[in-house]
């Protein structure tokens, strides 16, 4: 079957079978590799990309229900001239990241809090942040990288202020 | 995950007419159960019907003393709206309470409980607040709606179209979350209406019940203390690796406590 959809801005139509995950048409027919996949139960969060502009797990959700919708990946973040999105820079900076499997779909999660919780404090995020599983950073920095950009005041790591 | 036909329903009738038509049709609403269960192999009909774009299934509406809310709202619908939060505030707290920001952007009130996971959130919030269930062809109490491990009232050609919750004088959820899952290891919901007191328990049996010796002793007194030495019984409640019935049995008393404490 057919789906169009438009991804990081650009029309796209693929050819998919029903079952196609809409992360395997990012990944494998589109080659945004940026996506992860981390489990197969729906709870590592390494796949979020946002649909309509709200983040979700794209190992959840066929292409064919994106049909006709917007998807934005990791890839899609940055400027095209390469400058960060301030989320990008954000994790840069209050060091939110190790070997980064988890970090598209934390970065992915993290600008969908910003724009639903403009001033959470570090509990909301800490909360938020349930369906994004990392096995590396203890999510201390991935916290203050988010936190820095939610609400500045609340941040602690400061050797970086 | 094993190939199938993938329909999407226009409106209830279509649904309809394709799940009587289709020899192993599945309705999918959010996906969030259904999708990982085909992943996982644990099933694979030949037919997907999707209901979730359905825009008659969607939206929330005071109508009178009762808050209806239709079949393909989300979670995160539900959890934001200023009508349930103003009118049934335990309601909004449990859609907030279920899975995690992303998957409350999918999943759906009509598509949990029609699977009727034992541990899901809102079978117990429908038991505990007294809600009906309207479908395609009737209209179920939810103390009739929801009748085994998985297991409801529905049909196999019945689709949920919205849920009817009548607007008690308080109410509050209260849960338990499992730690990894998310899930309610035990989810109680109680709500005083002006004709006595309900208490709704999901996660703890194989699937949501009243705990009626809660409600009697709630009704005469409304007080955390007036349940303090009425002990639910394990019989029949689940017990698997992580938590026996007898923990779930004393966990449900605990639960019940603090949402008489916070309604
Ligand atoms: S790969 Fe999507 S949640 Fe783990
Ligand atoms: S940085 Fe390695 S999993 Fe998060």
């Amino acid at each position: 079957m057919e789906v169009k959809l438009t991804v990081n801005g650009k029309p796209v139509t693929a050819t998919v079978e029903p079952r196609t995950l809409l992360v395997e048409l990012i990944r494998e027919q589109l080659r945004l590799t940026g996506t992860h996949v981390g489990c197969d139960t729906t709870q590592c969060g390494c796949c979020v990309i946002h649909l309509n502009g709200e983040a979700v797990k794209s190992c959840t959700i066929l292409a064919a229900q994106c049909n006709g919708k917007d998807v934005l990946t990791i890839e899609g973040l940055a400027q095209p001239d390469g400058t960060l999105h301030p989320m990008q820079a954000a994790f840069r900076e209050h060091h939110g990241l190790q070997c980064g499997f988890c970090t598209p779909g934390m970065v992915m999660m993290g600008v969908d809090i910003a724009r639903r919780l403009p001033g959470a404090d570090e509990k909301t995020v800490r909360q938020e942040l349930e369906g994004n599983i990392c096995r590396c950073t203890g999510y201390q920095g991935i916290v203050q990288a988010i936190l820095s950009v939610v609400n500045p005041a609340a941040v602690k790591d400061h050797h970086h202020a | 995950m094993r190939n199938f036909e993938y329909h999407v329903a226009s409106d209830v009738n279509a649904a309809a007419a394709l799940l009587k038509a289709k020899e192993d049709g599945k309705l999918m609403a959010g996906g969030m159960t259904l999708l990982p269960t085909l992943k996982q192999r644990l099933a694979s009909p030949s037919d997907l019907i999707d209901i979730g774009s359905i825009a008659a299934l969607k939206g929330i509406k005071k109508e009178g003393d009762t808050i209806v809310i239709g079949a393909m709202t989300r979670h995160f619908d539900v959890a934001q709206s200023d009508v349930v939060k103003s009118a049934i505030p335990a309601l909004a707290s449990l859609a907030g309470q279920i899975g995690d920001p992303a998957v409350r952007y999918r999943g759906t009130i009509g598509g949990s409980i029609a699977n009727a996971d034992p541990a899901a959130d809102y079978p117990g919030g429908c038991m505990g607040l007294g809600a009906t269930i309207v479908t395609n062809k009737r209209q179920i109490k939810a103390d009739d709606f929801f009748t085994g491990l998985f297991e409801t009232a529905l049909e196999s050609d019945e689709i949920v179209t919205e849920l009817r919750f009548p607007i008690p004088q308080k109410a509050a959820y209260q849960k338990f979350r499992h730690p990894a899952s998310g899930y309610a290891v035990v989810g109680v919901m109680v709500a005083k209406f002006s004709d006595g007191v309900r208490v709704g328990v999901t996660g703890s049996g194989p699937y949501a019940f009243r705990a009626k010796d809660f409600e009697a002793a709630l009704s005469k007194d409304f007080s955390a203390k007036a349940i303090e030495n009425v002990n639910l019984k394990a019989d029949g409640l689940l017990s698997d690796i992580h938590f026996s019935a007898e923990y779930r049995a004393h966990v449900t008393g605990v639960m019940a406590r603090r949402a008489v404490a916070a309604a």
